[in-house]
């Protein structure tokens, strides 16, 4: 029976790994994107089964499987609930939260197998490929642990930036003691891997210090970007579970993981026109030194009545909305201006930056979520021709990504970022809660502008009082 | 030296699975519109969630409490990340495909 226990866990491994494949083939397309999703869960559902009831460890069956199971219907309860419950706009920190669960999963696996390591006699070569690949794995996966644990609290608005340069040099200092520190430990010859134990156990304090210290000075607006990276960490360390275990689905999964991650993170970086070093190393808040230009014109208000008849009688009106908006949760009230300035004949349109909310394409779900219709949604690329003939763009939280800056003012550190060109229609109002500067930390001269006008308060305040006054007229 | 290269002679074919997924994970994630940008991360990071097949192998074979501790840690950690990885990109998808069929 272990036989064809052990062909059917293979074959089911295999099958794993062609639905992990095509499940990501399909998310990146709109239509078949849910259903990816779905054979990606099929496939994991499937090898889990198949490994509780067909894996082997030198002939014998898995023991502790009443542990597992419970420690499984633990995590789908809490996973599913915590997964449910979080509202939209906290996506971002969800994944990085999630992300960093799969790293600490790696840094334990390594931890439990390495003291196994030489079987009964006890006795193992330091110089091996399991010994390397447990090392990566416990080092890559507690770095991605607390390195997600600290984007979390960022984007969470719990833990704030901590620049510094001394944190670069401490950086580099932590890396080269882990690489010393782990060729330490290959370098032991034939021992008792479990008296080598407190090497990995001070291995994995450092990781775990560095993890922390890794995303600590990296700008909070860069944090998708941190997450997608230590993502395609946890793929890794993964992988090296499949090192570990001969085992393909981990390898196919991780590897595959590993590497589209790292393609989405040079993706975003370059949306936002920014090399993977650049904000690894956090240059962003650090060489600001130009950011204080000279700011000529000043701040315009105007009232909410004259901006309810301004879009009332506007014919194009399109809507650049950022972070702002979906911190206040405003994007329901503003579907709802949207929807009655439709109604009278105004043609509206969302322009969406790439990088708008706190991920690429974290707009798109929020504006969805509030049932603004798909085809409103315009990106950047296509709405910017179209930009000097809007009577009215309407600035909803976004900041760096309608700044002018970055097309004129090579000292910016934004400058060469795409954007909408905002500063174009003919009237611009921006709602913004007060006048401090963006994520970005740079002043916006489209505040200043000649065209523009300032709506102060909370956005969804205002875009409720701005319905209210579009009602009456 | 002699053991770097009996290093990749012993782990031959992992080593071309890695390289092939590589080209494939590349292959597969490039072309992709922006807006699918989140829940692609979301799905990948759902699908990393694999490691708790790691999980499950070195809990069925752990033995003394601190291990089980560890193994048991680790296998709930690991469903978290299957489980919430895979329910929040279900979450998100839904949001995109209501839309034009209901208002088409």
């Amino acid at each position: 029976m272990s036989f064809i226990g052990t062909y059917i866990l293979e074959i089911s491994y295999i099958i794993a790994s062609v639905l992990f494949i095509l499940g990501l083939k399909m998310l990146s397309h709109p239509v078949t994107a849910r259903r990816g999703n779905l054979l990606a869960a099929f496939g994991m559902t499937f090898a889990i089964i198949a490994t509780i009831l067909w894996h082997r460890h030198n002939g014998t069956r898995i023991h502790n499987v009443g542990y597992i199971i419970a420690a499984i219907a633990a995590g789908l309860v809490v996973g599913w609930l915590i997964a449910v419950k979080v509202k939209m706009t906290a996506m971002p920190q969800l994944v990085s939260f999630f992300n960093g669960m799969g790293g600490a999963c790696a840094a334990l696996i390594s931890l439990m197998e390495f003291p196994c390591l030489g079987g009964e006699t006890h006795l193992a070569n330091m110089l091996h490929g399991e010994v390397l690949a447990i090392i990566v794995a416990m080092v890559i996966g507690s770095v991605s642990f607390t390195g997600s644990m600290i984007a979390f609290g960022k984007l969470d608005g719990r833990i704030h930036d901590w620049k510094s340069p001394v944190v670069r040099i401490i950086n580099i200092i932590f890396l080269v003691v882990i690489v010393a520190l782990a060729i330490f430990v290959m370098s032991r010859g034939q021992v008792d891997p479990r008296s080598e134990m407190i090497w990995m156990y001070l291995l994995l304090g450092i990781a775990l210090v560095y993890g922390i210290f890794f995303v600590m000075p990296i700008g909070g607006a860069d944090m998708p970007v941190v997450i997608s990276l230590l993502n395609s960490f946890t793929g890794v360390a993964a992988a090296m579970g499949g090192f570990l275990y001969d085992n393909q689905a981990m390898l196919t999964g991780g590897i595959l993981v590993g590497s589209a991650g790292t393609i989405l993170t040079v993706l975003m970086c370059k949306a936002m026109n920014r090399s993977l070093g650049n904000v690894i190393l956090g240059a962003f808040g650090g060489s600001s030194g130009s950011a204080e230009n000279d700011v000529d014109g000043h701040i315009k208000e105007i009232t909410l009545s004259d901006a309810s008849v301004l879009l009332n009688y506007s014919q194009k009106v399109v809507i650049i909305p950022g972070y702002g908006l979906a911190a206040a949760q405003a994007q329901h009230i503003c579907s709802e201006l949207d929807e009655m300035l439709t109604n009278r004949g105004v043609d509206v349109k969302y322009a969406i930056h790439p990088v708008a909310g706190r991920m690429p394409g974290h707009m798109n779900v929020l504006l969805a979520e509030a049932d603004v219709p798909y085809e409103k949604l315009v990106e950047m690329e296509n709405i910017n021709p179209a930009m000097p003939n809007v009577d009215v763009a309407v600035v909803i939280g976004a900041n760096d990504v309608v700044n002018p800056a970055a097309l004129d003012d090579p000292c910016s550190p934004i400058y060469g970022m795409p954007i909408i060109n905002a500063h174009e229609a003919k009237n611009i109002i921006v709602m913004k809660r007060g006048m401090g500067k963006g994520y970005a930390a740079i002043e916006n001269n489209l505040f200043y502008h000649d065209k523009t006008r300032m709506l102060f308060g909370n956005a969804k305040d205002t875009l409720q009082s701005l319905v209210g006054e579009i009602k009456n007229l | 030296m002699e053991g770097i290269l009996e290093f990749i002679y012993t782990y031959k074919q992992e080593i071309f699975l890695v390289i092939l997924s590589v080209f494939l994970g590349i292959e597969v994630i490039s072309n992709v519109p922006a807006i699918l940008h989140t829940p692609l991360m979301s799905g990948a990071n759902a699908i990393h969630g694999v490691v708790i097949i790691g999980a499950i192998i070195v809990m069925g074979h752990a033995e003394g409490s601190l291990a089980m501790v560890f193994g048991f840690l680790a296998v709930f950690l690991g469903t978290l990340n299957v489980v919430g990885g895979f329910v929040v990109t279900d979450r998100m998808l839904d949001m995109f495909k209501k839309k034009p069929a209901a208002k088409k």
